[in-house]
């Protein structure tokens, strides 16, 4: 547990350093909010009489980069409730970056770069690693797969069956696409459907979101996009979220109108991302269960 | 009914009118996806292994099974027949149900047998049993250090690694969860 825990220090610590040397600046911003964020799938512990603790801290950062700051990063623990499994903890720790001026390829690199990275600085400079399934090199740059290739290569469906189907999108792609994904290199998995765009920016045609995701053996790294920035559309799709949050019966959050405000005053065009550190120190030291990089698991409190 | 949520190894749920034992049951969730408990189930009646995945938030039918304290009487081919000692009533268990909770059926024990839809399916043991050692090497007088072990074969024909000291004939204490020896029964 201590190798683990020391391990784990220099992760973070190379990943810090990565931010300062590409001239990102530090921040902090609050863990408890009155308005976590509306994506369907997360759910926030809620802070009696307070608010909640966020799920990430997008629209905080957000806000930030509209006020003017261009290159941000922030290492800070997230919450999200009812999520607890070999690769979820209730409570962990997320690295998330945002780049004025830049679309997802540029934070794409960055995600390879500190991956890389961080390998180095944890294998004397080697960036091969042994996954549960053989070797593996996070040498960048790393291939990209569209979603729709993806289903094309992996499933026995295609993308445009399961498109109206959200269950059917989901469990096919836990069930026989993750498990393929970055095998002997990691993968960007791109082009998400625009229903599933979150908060990122359509590419031209409307069909897909310029959202990605980092898949190293199997597992999900990251998730970043060049971020929507038109307030009209990302009203839209709050109320979408809202009325979606509502039919599944659960906490439908309030808008979060000073996050509305910096988007009408101008967000310029920008791309974030937001990577798991207690992922990235599993993949790195070849852990199979989050318990086991992090000091006290929620089990044992 | 049990919740996604309940979902752990051990638990017993129902499908199709089939009863499972969870074997493996992991949360999986696309951090912007739905979850999903991705799990590994043992069909109770024939031993069958079915891999499911929920969807979070999903209800599931606990399988409908009862025990009953019954009494191992004899074994008949490769059937066991055990006996209600309040109504005499009895009912056979095939040697494969049993696997290898059969290793630990002494004539004569009271054993919890787990019925599903009236249907016997399965014995629990006694946590501790006394097996007597029907064959192993001759024992080291003296070495008591249980230091080392050596095979053994006991009466019901489970294998136990035991300290060199036990002779043949001896009655050892068995963990039945461990299948372990845990020490010498003085008789």
């Amino acid at each position: 547990m201590t190798a683990r825990l020391r391990e784990r220090a220099a992760i973070v610590r190379s990943v810090r350093s990565y931010f300062h040397a590409a001239g990102f600046l530090e921040v902090e911003t609050p863990s408890i909010v009155p308005c976590p964020g509306l994506d369907v799938h997360l759910d926030a512990f809620e802070v009696p009489g307070q608010g909640w603790l966020i799920t990430s801290p997008e629209l905080q950062m957000k806000r930030l980069v509209a006020a003017g700051l261009r290159e941000i990063f922030q290492i800070c623990r997230c919450f999200r409730k009812g999520e607890r499994g070999h690769l979820h903890e209730p409570e962990f720790t997320m690295v998330e970056w945002y780049r004025s001026g830049a679309g997802s390829q540029e934070v794409m690199a960055d995600t390879e770069q500190l991956v890389a990275e961080a390998c180095r600085a944890l294998r004397d400079g080697s960036t091969r690693y042994h996954g549960g399934r053989g070797s593996i090199d996070l040498a960048p740059p790393w291939p990209t797969l569209t979603v729709e290739d993806a289903f094309g290569q992996f499933a026995r469906v295609s993308l445009a069956d399961v498109l109206n189907d959200e269950e059917r999108f989901y469990r096919t792609l836990v069930d026989t696409i993750e498990p393929e994904l970055g095998r002997d290199r990691p993968v960007f998995l791109t082009h998400w459907p625009a229903s599933m765009a979150s908060l990122a920016r359509l590419h031209p045609g409307g069909i897909f979101a310029d959202r990605f995701e980092a898949y190293v053996d199997g597992v999900e790294l990251c998730n970043g996009f060049a971020e929507l920035t038109d307030p009209l559309e990302q009203r839209a799709r709050f109320e979408i979220d809202r009325r979606k949050r509502a039919t599944m019966g659960k906490p439908v959050y309030p808008i979060d109108e000073r996050f509305m405000a910096a988007l009408n005053e101008g967000l310029d065009p920008c791309g974030g991302n937001a990577l798991g550190i207690d992922r990235l120190v599993m993949l790195l030291t070849g852990e199979r269960h989050i318990e086991n990089v992090v000091a006290i698991p929620a089990s044992r409190l | 009914m049990y919740e996604t949520s309940d979902l752990r190894k051990g638990l017993k749920i129902q499908i199709d009118g089939q009863p499972y034992t969870v074997i493996q049951a992991d949360f999986v969730k696309p951090g912007k996806g739905q979850a999903f408990t991705r799990t590994r189930l043992r069909n109770m009646t024939n031993g069958n292994v079915i891999d499911r995945t929920y969807k979070s938030g999903e209800r599931l039918e606990p399988a409908s099974l009862e025990e009953r304290q019954l009494q191992y009487l004899y074994a008949e081919g490769d059937m066991r027949v055990f006996m209600d000692t309040t109504n005499y009533e009895q009912v056979q268990l095939s040697d494969d149900l049993l696997g290898e909770s059969k290793l630990y059926l002494l004539d004569g024990v009271m054993v919890d047998v787990l019925f599903f839809d009236e249907r016997p399916i399965g014995v629990t043991p006694p946590i501790f049993v006394e097996l007597q050692v029907a064959e192993t090497e001759p024992g080291f007088k003296g070495d008591t250090s249980g230091g080392t072990t050596k095979p053994a074969r006991m009466q019901t024909g489970l294998k136990v690694d035991v300290p060199l000291f036990i002779n043949q004939g001896e009655t050892l204490k068995i963990d039945t969860r461990t299948g372990e020896y845990v020490e010498r029964v003085k008789k």
